[in-house]
């Protein structure tokens, strides 16, 4: 009871703590530091079961986290987002993103011991492009229409027409051609012993052992291109609990997890914890948002929707719902990135404003129970919200209340999952929906926004239609110079900003604490994880043995 | 009924469960006078906050008074557990006491028919009922209640087996009592033991089966609070907000306690035994 | 009695055919359809084409008649199919990984249960409104209202955190390859007591009660009253006669729990980490998984008749006066 009571008295002491804003924050006490090491065992946590071990086929996080270590693509991303080298020791990028030359890396070989080659190369591509192969990721490889070997590590890629994500698309993992050849050939990918037991990767970690619903323990690679990685040992445990996860890492019992925000905020800041972690903070890739369907007559009405910006307080909502772990979006781009723009309009809390839109559009009496009335009707809508995502449910239970401020009625309905999307995104039948959007790294966003994205299994579900941004979209695809890609997509945050096509609520920060013994950690705009095999413990600090 | 009246306020128990339960409808009842804030009122400067003064219960996730929405979502949580716990037993006396009954093919239908709803996956159903209807809180005792019967009728139909064996029940048949008084007067009576104990036990199940259909999206909706849902949403708080799962817990125990002395006391005074045994050793005699 | 069983036995099938045939429909009806469980957060890498391919490979363009006949002609010869989750494994292989430890777990729950229930029970009928009982009767509705969650914390808090006696979750410890024989034995144990004792103390209330509720009702009966007159000792009265026949409410019970023996609690199995079948189940069902769904249905199903048919037959062992089938009494 120890622990709970000076939890308690912590909780109490901390309720004001609002500091910094950068981009990356790490809350680490100074401790010694040892020479870099061989060995030991690092324990990550992972929320949710593993849905497969191929990750060109598997749309989840938590299964590409699993085998993040065991795969490779041509190109990775540095800590700041840049493109670097990876299976590719270099490339030659024609100027107008048509044809792109890779030279691979002559030293890197399948955890089997076959060399990795540009046949391997030309087989991904292939089975990406395969009708029968069922992968997230077909739209990426769509534009291109040619891969060759050149020879066995020289591999030219053509594309029907410039494609700004011509290079980008290449960190997709590289599959071995010699044992998933046959499989992708009948179809028959999923089935094969690669996606559940036995996958075999060209990556750092060689993969030792899968428990369904239990674990997965990788082992340091030694034959690994980049040389051997220091840490012997990573073991995924599946815990489905955040509860259990903290307890687990209270008790020491793993090493590595993420943090929830109140957890982050109100649960972590004493002593014990902080001597035996290291907490760091970065924002994530997804933002949740306030959907409004574009044909509801009066969500078609931009001042009802920039109302609604004004009328949400989204510094209450970050604070109610993330205990201040999020930043306001003003856009679907994540601040600190190349492609971020902050001058745009932003939507300052405001209800006098929001008043004044809404009577501008029209709602200008109220009846008797203080709702806004027009033509006879009170405005009243409902907002869908998903099962199981308590994120969502508190946004719309925030929203509700301050709509109903200035007079707007809001009711909610919880759906789930599964149905809420079959029954109601993909038939447009709603009129809101409070979701998230989880964003790559390149802006490119024309499956979101573009007028021709809204048939049922499509993303513009929203129906928003401007020609302006669909002439904006087209052409920041097409072009592969980064400044003028700037430039579109600047002016396209500025048109978002005043339309508000989804309201924009907040990007979420993601928190994750590892063990204080662990070294190498360099925390940057992309996260943690990106350089996990350069990691280490010094010797003295090595709490498990290895072999 | 004079007798069992007398019978009843005997038991003091059963008088104190019977009062707590009143209690309890009146709080439900009066919550609008009663709640000292507006239970559904974010505050998020107040988030997580410790019983107070202000808040004696303390305040939840979102900063809202956990007293006000313990108070309101007893109306819900009450209604869920007596009604739909009361449809249950009802449809199952009937078919369970129909089935021991008769025997034969009337016994076989039923009774597949309970293998059927067993095995059937509710949580589609559920799903398929949400396609159709609009969510409320009769939409959710009916769920409840229409999904939950099966237990009851087997409880019953098992007692009625082995009653309708008996020297009373033959004897009263044998004189030539209609099958539906022999039924009503002789068996019911006796089989009633474990639906009590059936009932008991749905009482806090019901309660707690109401906020994981809300969370599908059947029943009440956030942001109504009911005694489950403040204490589902208070699972990931556990640690630091005890109070946001503790006093919904409380409430439950305390309705399941005096719902059980309750009936206890009810069949206690009703005891067909003591009179059936009076009865029969007259007619002996 | 024998006759009885086959018949009914024999009449299974159709029967399983039929609860089958309208789950199939009803679970392919119901609103959604496979997907990424992603509660709320959507994706834009997850392209069109994939999910029409997707619907195309697992046949669900097909009409429900067409899928069902397949699935059933598929299931006469035991391939149960493959899971729709993107590793594509066979549903028996899934469900056989998990199966062990939800059976065991549940078989030892159910034992412990059964053994505190039946004598908390009659002790408390034998002492209506005793302190004994009025303490049992609390104690055990604690356990029934008692959030599992709630509980399971708590004891994790004091047994793992504070002390350090037992493991806080999982199944086994991670260096479990490298212990010895006995050591092995012991850490899978010492993993289970918290769960075990979790779900005990919420299924106690159950049994118990309904024990010591029928048991009230037959030492109130006159061929028990008369027992006693005969001058039998009361442990041969209640322990013989009166509890022979207080059991029939309980043998109903265990025939509605045997079907649930190869279900897990999703709430007990997610904090505690384990691997079983409730959480298989819940994420098959929301990903829409339909053969997971259906293999799990089809063994079920089977389990249930076959408990509901041994409770019958236990009805007329435990009073030997019940009589089943043939033609029913007018």
């Amino acid at each position: 009871m120890r622990a709970v009571l000076l939890v308690l008295l912590l909780a109490a002491a901390l309720a004001g703590c609002t500091d910094r804003r950068d981009d990356v924050a790490v809350s680490a006490a100074p401790r010694p530091t040892g020479d870099r090491a061989y060995g030991d065992t690092l324990i990550r946590a992972l929320a949710a079961n593993i849905s497969g071990l191929i990750p060109n086929i598997v749309g989840d996080k938590y299964s590409h986290d699993a085998v993040a270590l065991v795969y490779n693509g041509l190109i990775t991303h540095d800590k700041d987002t840049n493109i670097v080298p990876d299976l590719a020791e270099s490339w030659d990028l024609a100027a107008d993103c048509r044809e792109l030359t890779f030279r691979l890396r002559k030293n890197a070989r399948w955890h089997d011991g076959r060399a990795f080659t540009a046949d391997d190369v030309v087989f991904t591509y292939q089975l990406m492009s395969h009708p029968k192969t069922p992968s997230p990721y077909k739209d990426d490889f769509e534009d291109v229409t040619s891969v060759e070997a050149l020879d066995p590590y020289t591999v030219r890629v053509r594309y029907k027409s410039s494609y700004a994500n011509a290079l980008m698309i290449w960190g997709q993992s590289m599959l071995p051609k010699h044992l998933l050849e046959s499989y992708m050939l009948a179809g028959k990918l999923k089935e094969a012993p690669q996606n559940f037991t036995t996958p075999v990767g060209t990556g750092p970690y060689k993969f030792h052992e899968i428990r369904a619903g239990e674990k997965i323990v990788l082992v340091a690679n030694p034959d690994y291109y980049a040389g051997r990685p220091y840490i012997s040992r990573i073991v995924y445990r599946i815990i489905p609990s955040q509860a259990t996860i903290f307890l687990e890492l209270k008790a020491k019992g793993i090493d590595q997890a993420d943090l929830t925000a109140l957890q982050y905020q109100r649960q972590t800041d004493y002593p014990a914890f902080k001597s035996a972690y290291n907490k760091f903070r970065y924002a994530d890739k997804v933002y949740n948002y306030l959907g409004l369907n574009h044909t509801d007559r009066r969500f078609a009405d931009k001042r009802v929707r920039q109302a609604f910006a004004h009328a949400i307080n989204k510094r209450d909502l970050i604070e109610g719902v993330r205990f201040g772990m999020a930043r306001e979006a003003t856009g679907p781009y994540k601040h600190g990135t190349w492609v971020y723009n902050p001058n745009v309009r932003t939507y300052p809390y405001d209800p006098a404003r929001a008043r004044k839109l809404l009577a501008e559009a029209g709602w200008t009496t109220k009846n008797a129970e203080g709702l806004l009335v027009k033509d006879g009707q009170p405005f009243t809508f409902e907002l869908l919200i998903s099962q199981g995502s308590d994120e969502g449910k508190k946004i719309a239970e925030i929203i509700q209340s301050q709509l109903r401020d200035v007079g707007v009625g809001v009711e909610l309905r919880v759906l789930e999952w599964a149905a809420l999307l079959k029954e109601h995104i993909k038939k447009h039948r709603f009129a809101a929906a409070a979701m998230a959007w989880s964003t790559g790294l390149d802006p490119d966003q024309y499956s979101i926004w573009h007028s021709s994205q809204t048939g049922p299994d499509e993303f513009n579900f929203v129906s928003y239609k401007n020609p302006e941004v669909d002439g904006l979209l087209e052409r920041g695809r097409r072009t592969c110079r980064q400044s003028e890609r700037k430039r579109v997509y600047d002016r396209l945050q500025e048109i978002f900003a005043e339309e508000q096509p989804l309201v924009f609520l907040y990007f979420r920060d993601t928190m994750p604490a590892v063990a204080a013994r662990v070294q190498g950690i360099v925390p940057g705009p992309i996260g943690i994880d990106y350089n996990m095999y350069e990691w280490y413990v010094p010797k003295q600090l090595q709490l498990y043995m290895s072999e | 009924m004079k007798h069992f009246w007398q019978a009843f306020a005997k038991n003091r128990l059963a008088v104190a469960g019977g009062a707590v339960v009143l209690v309890l409808v009146l709080l439900a009842l009066l919550a609008p006078v009663l709640a000292p804030a507006d239970p559904h009122r974010p505050d998020v400067h107040n988030m997580l906050g410790a019983p107070s003064a202000k808040h004696p219960l303390g305040t939840d996730q979102l900063g809202r008074d956990v007293l006000s929405r313990m108070l309101y979502g007893s109306r819900v949580s009450l209604a869920v557990g007596f009604v739909s716990v009361g449809i249950a037993a009802a449809i199952g006396i009937v078919l369970g006491a129909v089935a021991g009954y008769r025997g034969g093919l009337v016994d076989a239908t039923i009774m597949r028919l309970v293998d059927l709803m067993l095995v059937f996956p509710r949580f589609f159903l559920l799903l398929a009922v949400l396609a159709f209807l609009r969510p409320s809180i009769w939409t959710i005792m009916a769920v409840i209640g229409l999904t939950g019967w099966m237990g009851v009728t087997r409880l019953v139909r098992g007692e009625f087996l082995a009653l309708k064996e008996r020297e009373f029940v033959l004897w009263s048949q044998a004189v030539g009592a209609a099958g539906f008084r022999v039924v009503w007067r002789h068996i019911l009576p006796n089989a009633m033991a474990p639906v009590l104990v059936a009932m008991t036990l749905g009482v806090p199940a019901a309660i707690l089966t109401e906020s994981g259909l809300s969370f599908l999206g059947l029943g009440v909706q956030p942001p109504f609070a009911t005694w489950g849902n403040i204490l589902n949403e208070g699972k990931d708080a556990i640690e630091i907000a005890w109070w946001l799962s503790f006093y919904p817990g409380l409430a439950i125990l305390i309705t399941v306690l005096s719902y059980n002395l309750l009936g206890e006391g009810i069949r206690d005074a009703l005891d067909p035994r003591l009179r059936q045994s009076r009865r029969l050793a007259a007619s002996r005699g | 009695m024998l006759w009885y069983a086959l018949r009914r036995l024999v009449l299974a099938l159709p029967l399983l055919v039929g609860i089958t045939f309208i789950s199939f429909a009803v679970i392919h009806l119901a609103p959604g359809e496979p997907v990424d469980v992603t509660g709320g957060t959507m994706n834009t890498k997850s392209s069109a084409q994939a999910r029409q391919l997707l619907r195309e490979m697992y046949g669900l363009d097909q009409p429900i008649a067409v899928q069902y006949w397949n699935w059933l002609g598929r299931i006469a010869r035991l391939d149960f199919g493959r899971s729709f989750a993107p590793d594509g494994r066979p549903v028996l292989h899934k469900i056989g990984e998990r199966l062990p430890v939800t059976l065991m777990l549940n078989i030892v729950e159910l034992l412990i249960i059964v053994a505190l229930a039946i004598p908390i029970g009659m002790a408390s009928a034998t002492r209506q409104y005793s302190v004994f009982d009025k303490v049992t009767t609390v104690f055990v509705f604690v356990g029934f209202a008692t959030p599992d969650f709630w509980l399971a914390l708590l004891l994790m808090i004091l047994f793992g955190v504070e002390l350090g006696w037992l493991p806080i979750s999982g199944l086994r410890s991670l260096n479990w390859e490298y212990m010895s024989g006995w050591r092995q034995h012991w850490d899978f144990v010492s993993h289970l007591v918290l769960p075990i004792l979790v779900a005990t103390f919420g299924g106690l209330a159950g049994f118990s009660r309904y024990m010591r509720q029928s048991m009230l009702e037959v030492i109130r009966q006159d061929y028990i009253q008369s027992a006693r007159a005969k001058g039998l000792s009361e442990r041969v009265v209640i322990g013989k006669h009166a509890l022979r026949n207080a059991m029939l409410p309980l043998v109903t019970i265990l025939g509605l729990s045997l079907p649930g023996l190869i279900g897990g609690s999703v709430i007990v199995e997610s904090i505690f980490a384990i691997p079983g079948m409730g959480q298989l189940m819940v994420q098959a069902v929301f990903e829409r998984d339909y053969p997971v769904i259906m293999g799990n249905l089809v063994v079920v199903a089977v389990l249930t008749l076959v408990a509901n048919l041994l409770a019958d037959v236990a009805y007329g062992l435990v009073d030997p006066r019940i009589r089943l089938g043939g033609r029913g009494r007018r």
